[in-house]
């Protein structure tokens, strides 16, 4: 029973692997003949402006969301598990945005900061936002990083929930009979329990934006200029500009700094002594 | 934050007069009152989430020359609803859909049975080496994002015929497969072994002791699994854009993309196209959102 996970696995995931791993030593173009090149590819890569432009974004990029994301997922759930009116509703309300696609989203938003936003800053006459944040290379990056974490909060939020309601009330009860207020059981009994849940939050949440391609594609495209130009993009241009074995380098250099830090986070969770 | 807990040294009997007809139905069982100025903060910060949301809706039922002009705010006036017809017909969204859906339920379907069928053997089998092994192999591909192995996978996938929607829903299945069989392993860990010992004692064979015994164990999870394998099959844009060939057997997400240079400024028309895209999803949400919260609560406390 175990056989067609493996066999279909094999075909589909470690030989397509195994196959590009093999060619980044190569100068294949993706078609045609190619020859061993050794090293060539990956010491290029050190001195492409355009590679080096990419890692900085999309790691720039993922920790300010991943903070941000984890923030406010925190306080949301801690808000959303309190004693509140309209709680289901609310909650509700509160998920959405896990359920849309993330192109579609980014599209919609991109009307919102190209139109809405420029047009209401001009007649309240904020100059700083009277044009759009997108089309300003310096700033559209936090375009990017606002959708996405709209789009991540709730992913975040339902796991800190579930860490939450796993936490007995008997232990605020007894804090507050102590007369321990709010801020004082949040930083000593929320914050220490829930410590397993964010970093599990912070290595899903770190692995996604690290692939981010949907929303910057629905929101930038990449640009302007090539200022929100993700990893998974540059990859993807190994398709049409003749760079096959170049950006299989590329990406088998993404592969080892994703395993490097997915490892090292896991190495926290043990210490923590969280299971997944 | 539970701030204002509550008194507990109230007894039973004063707890329960001090029970007011409004508050049957909350869950909480201990006696604080709600908390108002967090209800408000909450109700005014879930604007974030409903703004952009409330533009969708209104400009796809604006006309054109009103959805032209201004910052996007204003009600519709007049209301057309001809903006849903044009965006069906202009992105065949009948077609999409109907593409969509297959890939999402080969991808669900097969999700399910391969992740709980290997999870399954894996936990029968556990003392033997070529099992431990395998799941550990299995793992593994968590670490591997679909950026990494995207250009050989999708030259493997043109050859053997596969740059199609099938193709995608394999790939959606492949990719989804660790994690789930990671879910499903920790969940057949909890159940007890006496559970399964007394079945292969009465003469379940293997196949018999799956599908009757463990397969109806596994259905919260499954609802679960199934419910996040939807959403991220359905939403999905990356893989299908870059895998399936004919523009003409593309998925949702990425039709609203194809039409973004034909859309161009008829903002209520692919705002139209937008809500469509988000509906299908939002409503199955609406339905299912109970099971998300269930599956998530209980797996929680398992850990």
């Amino acid at each position: 029973m175990l056989l067609p996970a493996v066999v279909l696995f094999t075909i589909f995931i470690t030989f397509p692997a195994v196959v590009g791993m093999f060619y980044s030593f190569t100068n294949y173009a993706g078609y045609g003949t190619w020859d061993f090149i050794g090293l060539v590819n990956y010491r290029a890569i050190f001195s492409d402006p355009r590679i080096l432009g990419a890692y900085t974004f999309t790691i720039g990029f993922s920790l300010v969301t991943v903070l941000l994301v984890n923030a406010i997922a925190l306080a949301l759930a801690i808000a959303l598990n309190a004693k509140i009116k309209l709680k289901a509703g609310l909650r509700s309300v509160f998920f959405l945005p896990m359920v849309i696609s993330g192109i579609v989203i980014a599209y919609v938003f991109s009307y919102l900061f190209n139109t809405t936003i420029p047009l209401l800053a001009q007649s309240i006459g904020i100059e700083a936002l009277s044009t759009s944040i997108l089309a300003n290379e310096s700033l559209a990056w936090l375009g990017v990083v606002l959708v996405t974490t709209w789009q991540a909060v709730p992913g975040a939020m339902i796991i800190y929930l579930a860490g939450l309601l796993a936490i007995p009330d008997d232990i605020y009860e007894a804090a507050s009979v102590d007369g321990a207020g709010a801020w004082r059981q949040f930083r000593s009994i929320t914050l220490p329990l829930m410590a397993g849940y964010v970093v599990i939050n912070t290595i899903l949440g770190f692995k996604g934006f690290l692939n981010a391609y949907d929303i910057i594609v629905g929101l930038t495209n990449g640009g302007p200029g090539t200022s929100t130009f993700s990893i998974a993009m540059t990859i993807f241009t190994g398709f049409t500009s003749g760079d096959y074995a170049y950006q299989m380098a590329n990406a088998v250099l993404f592969f080892i700094i994703t395993v490097v830090l997915s490892l090292v986070q896991l190495q926290v969770i043990k210490r923590r002594g969280v299971t997944l | 934050m539970t701030a204002q807990t509550s008194t507990p040294q109230i007894p039973p009997v004063a707890r329960d007069t001090a029970k007011k007809w409004w508050r049957r139905g909350g869950n909480d069982l201990d006696d604080t009152k709600y908390n108002w100025t967090l209800t408000i903060v909450l109700i005014v910060l879930s604007l974030a989430v409903l703004v952009p949301l409330y533009f969708t809706v209104t400009m796809a039922l604006k006309t054109s020359a009103q959805a032209g002009t201004g910052t996007g705010l204003a009600l519709p006036s007049p209301l057309t609803l001809s903006n849903f017809a044009e965006a069906w017909e202009l992105t065949n969204f009948g077609r999409a859909a109907l593409i969509s859906a297959a890939i999402s339920a080969v991808t669900v379907g097969g999700l399910i049975l391969l992740a709980s069928m290997a999870a399954f053997a894996i936990a029968q089998n556990w003392d033997r080496k070529l099992f431990r092994y395998s799941y550990f192999y299995l793992l593994a591909a968590m670490f591997i994002p679909f950026p990494v192995i995207a250009l050989p996978q999708i030259k493997f996938m043109s050859i053997v015929g596969l740059s199609n929607p099938v193709g995608v829903a394999i790939l959606h299945l492949l990719f989804g497969l660790s994690f789930n069989i990671l879910l499903y392993s920790a969940f057949l860990r909890s159940v007890p072994t006496e559970l399964m010992e007394s079945a292969q004692i009465d003469g379940a064979r293997t196949m018999q002791l799956f599908w009757r015994v463990v397969f109806p164990l596994l259905a919260p999870m499954n609802a679960t699994v199934a419910i996040f394998a939807f959403l991220q099959s359905w939403n999905d844009f990356m893989m299908p854009s870059l895998i399936i060939a004919n523009p003409q057997w593309q998925t949702i997400p990425v039709v609203q993309a194809l039409f973004q240079s034909q859309f161009s400024a008829n903002y209520n028309i692919s705002f139209a196209s937008y809500l469509m895209a988000m509906a299908p999803t939002v409503v199955a949400y609406l339905f299912a959102q109970r099971w998300v919260m269930s599956g998530v609560t209980q797996g929680a406390i398992k850990g």
